[in-house]
């Protein structure tokens, strides 16, 4: 309430010069003071690109050297095949890809019967859609594994892919959250374009498809990014099911690649380079996209 | 809903509420209902299989013997008061309260240091630096882990041997039991940009004026940030703390992969790192439930970490009422 009633008051102009003044030491002082945490937070990227380009003796020389010599590159390509890259792709692949589109429809549909369908009690219903946000993914692990394996579906990535299908997400992230975070999104969508379609004796499913659905491509590209990224980076949920070898994601062939070469630590840094190397490509070209993700999580609170 | 019962108590009947006693809706009511349920069907499904079935499930195996190739055997509390008698339960308790006590205020409060250098008025690069300060989320958990395991390695890890060179002996890490939780701690600030995101927003959201008005009524810069800044972002401390430290409960992977990258017996073993150093809660609930495949005893755990996180939740939030500031509220 104060907070409102100051800002609707305008400044005397002469204060308002003296305090918009930018301050040359504190614009300093910040500048470096990023550089220095810069540098430190690249430290890990930069020296484990380092010792991924050196012989195994070279990377535990003392005094520590930066640049690699010789240049050994023959570390990706052997990782690459000790790992079976190709093989732990295609898995990871196997698991993200159905993930996303599984989230992106069932959250769509859920989001648009909160927000553009006006049935009695959906905001009660709503509540108990962000109430499951508080329950651990722990407290659901037992017993749904009891059920899957009882179905003979481990070693496979049903069990992880199926809950995607009905915004039941596993892991970072919740399905309650990206239903939230579409439901926030279609809510500002202009009803008149809603009723009118309506009118036009459309369908619901048809204005989702052909309306809603195009007017919200931001927030689906988020959704899209954050399920994508996640499974691409997750560790527990395969390493739960998956007990074959051939089947491992990338996550987990790293990590058994890295348990088993203790000593080689060039390799092991080649094979932390190779499965992160797509996902810090995509991230280049979609950051911002991301990052707007990520401010939003912060809203909801 | 006090409007309502007291309207059903009411002897007259407001005119408006007259079709409310029994639910007569109209027929694009009845429609929009059912088209409502329809859309949201996928969520109902994946509600009660994926969520409310197996949590009763769950709670019904926490009271049983179950080793998953016999039926759950009942067997009561006894579940829950084994996990007193339980030592590993303690130091798995203990572990997740160092990293949630210690880790948690420490990586919110660099993130918060960061993100303030980040808004500093005329600051040119600022989509560097915060492309910088964010890979660290996108980065792959067990990549992280292992190029840390790398880092931190005693004796040929850059950060001992930097400090080597000014003379210091660096700590052993993840090979001391005392130093393994700090490794897991840097690992964790580290990888925090997704905070300085969220308070980079909330700072960009405080108004001007509230600067201006404190300028001219004489505070300086400590007070400011004190008086304004605090007051104005103190919703996204309060997300931050509580994400971060319901994180810091659930951590799983970066343990996992440390204590797996350092042993020296094979993959078959229990993990949790030096003298289970890195036993943290899920890592135990883990081992119970799929290397010794004491289900009943797991979901047990499993329960516990779920009131726990529900109480320290709540708990954030009986203590942050008055202090943290809504806008817009009254």
């Amino acid at each position: 309430m104060t907070a409102t009633s100051i800002q609707s008051q305008p400044a005397a102009p002469g204060a308002l010069a003296t305090v918009q003044r930018a301050r040359p030491l504190a614009l300093t002082l910040s500048t470096v003071g990023l550089i220095v945490l810069s540098v430190v937070y690249l430290t890990p990227f930069v020296w484990m690109i380092s010792t991924s380009l050196k012989t195994a003796v070279q990377a535990i020389s003392a005094p520590p050297t930066l640049v690699p010599s010789p240049w050994v590159w023959a570390n990706y390509p052997d990782a690459f095949v000790r790992m079976n890259y190709p093989r732990a792709l295609f898995n990871t692949m196997m698991y993200a890809v159905p993930s996303v589109i599984g989230t992106l429809l069932s959250c769509s549909l859920v989001a648009y019967g909160f927000a553009i369908i006006k049935w009695p009690g959906r905001n009660i219903v709503f509540v108990l859609v962000l109430a499951t946000m508080m329950l651990p993914d722990q407290v659901t692990l037992i017993p749904l594994y009891v059920i899957f394996a009882k179905l003979g579906w481990t070693n496979s990535y049903l069990p992880l892919i199926l809950p995607c299908f009905f915004s039941s997400y596993v892991g970072s992230w919740s399905g309650a959250f990206f239903i939230f975070l579409l439901r926030q999104f279609y809510l500002g969508i202009p009803k008149d374009l809603i009723d009118a379609a309506r009118m036009d004796g459309s369908s619901e499913l048809r204005i989702l498809f052909q309306i809603v659905m195009p007017l919200s491509m931001p927030a689906l590209i988020t959704v899209c990014l954050l399920t994508f990224i996640d499974k691409w980076n997750d560790f527990s949920n395969p390493l739960i099911y998956i007990q074959d070898q051939t089947l491992f994601p990338l996550a987990r062939a790293a990590q058994v690649f890295q348990a088993s070469h203790k000593l080689d630590w060039a390799q092991s840094m080649s094979a932390a380079v190779l499965i992160s190397l797509p996902l810090v490509i995509l991230f280049f070209f979609a950051q911002r996209k991301f990052i707007e993700g990520i401010t939003l999580t912060g809203q909801k609170g | 809903m006090t409007l309502a019962s007291s309207a059903d108590d009411a002897p007259i009947k407001p005119p408006s509420t007259g079709k409310r006693r029994r639910p007569r809706w109209s027929r694009s009511e009845r429609r929009n209902l059912l088209l409502g349920l329809a859309f949201i069907s996928p969520w109902l499904i994946g509600f009660l299989g994926f969520k409310f079935y197996p949590m009763l499930a769950s709670l019904y195996y926490s009271l049983t013997d179950f080793k998953i190739l016999d039926a759950p055997r009942w067997v009561g509390l006894d579940n829950y008061t084994q996990m007193f008698r339980d030592p590993l339960f303690w130091k798995s308790l203990t572990n997740t309260l160092y990293i949630t006590l210690f880790g948690v205020p420490l990586s919110v409060i660099v993130a918060l240091g960061i993100a303030l250098l980040l808004n500093t008025k005329g600051l040119r690069g600022i989509g560097i630096f915060r492309t910088i300060f964010f890979l660290p989320v996108i980065f792959p958990v067990v990549a992280a882990a292992i190029v840390w395991l790398w880092l931190l390695n005693p004796p040929y890890g850059l950060l001992n041997q930097l400090l080597g060179l000014v003379g210091v002996r660096g700590p052993g890490w993840f090979y001391d039991a005392n130093w393994a939780k700090n490794g897991i701690i840097l690992m964790t600030i580290w990888g925090a940009g997704d905070v300085v995101i969220i308070y980079l927003g909330a700072l960009q959201g405080v108004s001007r004026s509230l600067y201006e008005a404190a300028e001219l009524d004489g505070a300086g810069r400590l007070r400011q940030f004190w008086h304004v800044t605090v007051p104005m972002i103190s919703p996204a401390i309060l997300f931050n703390l509580i994400t971060q430290g319901i994180g810091a409960f659930q951590s799983f992977t970066q343990a996992y992969v440390v204590s797996a990258g350092i042993s020296n017996s094979g993959s078959a073993a229990a993990i949790g790192g030096t003298q289970n150093s890195l036993l943290f809660y899920g890592l135990n609930l883990y081992n119970n439930a799929f290397r010794y495949f004491h289900m009943g005893y797991a979901s047990a755990l499993a329960w516990v970490l779920f009131l726990i996180t529900l109480a320290a939740t709540f708990g954030l939030f009986r203590l942050s009422r008055g202090r943290v500031y809504y806008e817009g509220e009254e």
